[in-house]
């Protein structure tokens, strides 16, 4: 892995007064970004118009597509052309996506996503929050395939974890998710924005053999395939078709065994490398309150107001959603009394608690249908529920 | 017919990579002096592939090779090969 | 690949195909495998740099083609070949990038990406082979099918209007619209050669045999049949007004370059744009900086 310091020209280095968008837009800039292709809509518009406006003296081109299908093609062509490459959407135009995704997905191509989220099904709550959107994240397209995903809780996140995610979408050549929702994307709070010099890239795979021995799919000893760009001599191939280690198709079961377990196990082997969680006072807790971006800050205050109350209470943040810290959840869930999964929608990562809880210890879904957050109340009743 | 200049009508060679045919009859149909006709014989893919029956007749006109959705057939210029690099480059 | 001893000659195209990858999938007779020829012998004879070229396609029977070239190539998704394209050129603008696409590909699920790379003058090349059906899964009715023509999803027969694609690309913005059948193998070569000259959106639709589906359901006999037919039903009319090439069933075929005009593409018009309204805060792009 090769890492380099972020270019100058995209660093817009100092302290800033920044909303979730914003801060996506220039964690974007700074991780290298050079290709935005979006597609409008409400309430992830304002990374794309930041995009717009900063890009242009910056040295790259954003484009607006005719619609999110486009948007996403336009990254895959982007990025093979060379470029670090990036969108941002909401719901509707998340659903749109999925077909691509699944093409990035089978090209192992690096690219970022962010999804602030609303409120859905469908047109749902345009300008109103939801985390409705963690279970289509990871499952959204069709066939078996693994994603990263990372869930900022403040603007100077969204900054910080829209570099990590092209870091990881570059180490793992996989698209790499930025989950992120309304609450947190039109807040508007501090970022701080290091100098250059101290932002740590890393840069795409580049392939540097012999040409005519160049192989697109054929694994490096950390399983993950050299890459080239377009325009390079190469004159390789890729396909969204089941392929070989030369990026041909080969239409039988062999070979799809090869090809998926690939796209799996490249993420679930280096799930630990991956994975960052938020942990406090998990030492003696009996309870354990599990959750993401914005519902993590709302969860702050009913958990002070347990610990008054005398319940022994441990949180954890997942900064990585996806891949699920399995392991962790499963070693505590032996030791706890139960866990405690509030979220802006109606059920989704707790399925995921209960599953690697397996049986262990009773899990709590703290659920809202979307529009806002908890109320800190709730989550804290469902804590001394638990608890008792 | 008529040739302008000193240019001399010029002869193909034919070449046929039987394998590769599927029997669609495209360059024999279309080959402006008949040079082609399908043969009786079968290849590996079980299809007829086409014969030379008038190499003297070819203009290398080459539109058997453009027209052949196989790439199975192609022609070179004759006087290249019997007279080295004086041929004439393809049209 | 073929083990030929050294000294054979060598079809020339096999420098522009992945041999290893030959035979190809299409059915005997089918016409996309000419349209690939003319397509090779228009890069050979342009003599353009084939590191700088870059062969898209969607899905389909035509789709295949981006894995039959020895070229930079993708195979992306039905009718997204287009936006990828985009993604290409954009990053990439000294690439000379060409979308080989079936008529589904383009004009229905991608309709919509079609008339928007055109809107904008992305400078890209598609070469369009309309077979007037849904040929890789079966003969299924298209946006192409002429009204009265029959498919597997129209069994008695198509009712609907279809699109006159020259039309819709000029509409859209193109600067080069052409139409031939796959039989017009010169004039298919020299059109493409002309496209790979030009900057900005090129569209060049070859009416092209499918003979398992199209051709058999309409019963109009096997490929030789058909690549006849359409040629003999075709009229040569250079610049003919786009409104009037409309393809009707068993008709004629009007074919000819219809439109070649210079237009600023996309990038022409963004680095003028952006230059003039920020002026020295501007990075212009694509034009050292790669
Ligand atoms: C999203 C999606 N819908 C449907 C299909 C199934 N499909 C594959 S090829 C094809 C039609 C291709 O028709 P055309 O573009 O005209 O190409 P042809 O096979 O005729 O060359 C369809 C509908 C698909 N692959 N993806
Ligand atoms: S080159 Fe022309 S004349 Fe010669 S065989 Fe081919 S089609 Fe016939
Ligand atoms: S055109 Fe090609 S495939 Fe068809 S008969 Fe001739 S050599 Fe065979
Ligand atoms: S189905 Fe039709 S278009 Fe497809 S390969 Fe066969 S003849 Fe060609
Ligand atoms: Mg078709």
């Amino acid at each position: 892995m090769k890492k380099v310091k972020a270019d100058p020209k995209g660093v817009l280095s100092g302290s800033h007064y920044l909303d979730g968008d914003y801060a996506i837009a220039e964690g974007g800039l700074a991780a290298g970004c050079r290709f935005f292709a979006g597609y409008p809509i409400t309430p992830s518009t304002e990374t794309a118009e930041r995009f717009s406006e900063r890009i242009p003296s910056v040295g790259g081109v954003f484009i607006q597509m005719e619609d999110e299908l486009a948007s996403i093609a336009a990254l895959i062509g982007a990025v093979w052309g060379g470029k670090k490459s990036m969108t941002v959407t909401s719901g509707p135009g998340f659903s749109l996506m999925m077909e691509n995704i699944g093409l990035a997905c089978m090209m192992e191509t690096p690219l970022v996503i962010a999804n602030v989220q609303r409120g859905g099904p469908s047109t749902g709550l345009p300008t109103l929050t939801g985390q409705q959107d963690m279970m289509q994240v990871r499952w959204g397209s069709h066939g078996d395939y693994k994603i990263i995903a990372l869930s900022p809780d403040s603007p100077q996140e969204c900054f910080d974890l829209t570099i990590e995610a092209f870091n990881l979408s570059e180490i793992y050549r996989v698209p790499t998710f930025v989950m992120t929702d309304e609450c947190v994307g039109h807040m508007h709070e501090k970022v701080v924005i290091p100098p250059a010099e101290e932002i740590e890239l890393v840069e795409r795979k580049w392939y540097t053999g012999p040409k005519d021995q160049y192989l697109p799919y054929k694994n490096d000893k950390d399983m993950i395939p050299f890459m080239i760009k377009i325009g390079d001599g190469y004159r390789f191939h890729t396909t969204g078709l089941t392929h070989d280690e030369r990026g041909y198709p080969v239409i039988n079961a062999e070979c799809q065994d090869v090809c998926v377990r690939h796209l799996n196990d490249k993420i679930t082997m280096n799930a630990d490398k991956i994975i960052r969680l938020e942990e406090d006072e998990i030492d003696n807790a009996e309870i354990i309150v599990i959750s993401y971006g914005i519902t993590s800050r709302v969860t702050t205050r009913a958990v002070r107001q347990a610990r008054k109350a005398g319940i022994k209470v441990g949180t954890i943040r997942l900064i990585t959603v996806w891949p699920f810290p399995e392991k962790r959840i499963n070693e505590l869930a032996k030791k706890v009394k139960a866990f405690v999964v509030p979220e802006i929608n109606y059920g989704q990562m707790v399925l995921e608690v209960e599953r690697c809880a397996a049986g262990q210890t009773p899990t709590v879904h703290v659920p809202h249908c979307g529009g806002w957050v908890h109320d800190p109340d709730d989550i804290l009743k469902a804590i001394k529920e638990a608890a008792k | 017919m008529v040739h302008f200049g000193n240019l001399k009508p010029k002869k193909g060679k034919i070449h046929i990579e039987k394998d590769m045919c599927k029997g669609c009859a495209f360059c024999v149909e279309y080959c402006p002096k008949d040079v082609l006709e399908l043969s009786e014989e079968f290849n590996v893919k079980g299809y007829h592939p086409p014969v030379v029956i008038k190499e003297d007749d070819c203009l290398y006109c080459q539109l058997c090779e453009t027209i052949c959705p196989e790439f199975a057939i192609f022609v070179t210029l004759k006087e290249e090969e019997e007279e080295g690099e004086k041929g004439e480059s393809r049209p | 690949m073929k083990k030929d001893n050294p000294t054979k000659k060598q079809n020339p195209i096999t420098d522009l195909l992945r041999m290893d990858r030959i035979p190809h999938i299409w059915c005997p007779g089918c016409g996309i495998g000419t349209v690939l020829t003319s397509f090779a012998e228009a890069l050979r004879k342009s003599e353009i740099d084939l590191d700088k070229v870059a062969v898209l396609s969607g899905i389909g029977c035509t789709g295949r083609v981006a894995g039959y070239v020895k070229m930079d190539s993708i195979h992306t998704t039905h009718g997204r070949a287009v936006p990828v394209a985009t993604g290409v050129k954009l990053a990439n603008p000294e690439m000379k990038v060409v979308v080989f696409s079936g008529d589904g590909d383009i004009s229905g699920i991608g309709g919509n990406h079609f008339i928007h790379a055109a809107r904008r003058n992305m400078d890209i090349m598609i070469i369009c082979v309309n077979n007037f059906n849904y040929a890789m899964t079966g003969g299924q009715v298209a946006a192409t099918t002429p009204k009265g023509a029959n498919a597997s999803t129209a069994p008695y027969g198509n009712f609907e209007y279809s699109f006159n694609l020259p039309y819709l690309a000029e509409a859209s913005g193109a600067t080069y619209v052409a139409r031939w059948t796959a039989l017009h193998l010169r004039r298919v070569t020299k059109s493409i050669q002309e496209a790979l000259g030009k900057r900005g959106f090129s569209f060049i639709e070859v009416i092209t045999p499918c003979v398992t589906l199209y051709a058999r359901r309409n019963r109009l006999g096997d490929g030789l049949n058909l690549l006849k037919y359409y040629h003999e039903k075709s009229e040569i009319q250079h610049g003919a007004d786009t409104r009037t090439v409309d393809i009707s069933y068993q008709g004629k075929l009007i074919v000819g370059k219809f439109v070649d005009i210079d237009k600023p593409t996309f990038l022409d018009c963004m680095n003028e744009h952006l230059g003039k309204v920020l002026g020295d805060k501007y990075q212009p792009y694509g034009v050292n900086n790669d």
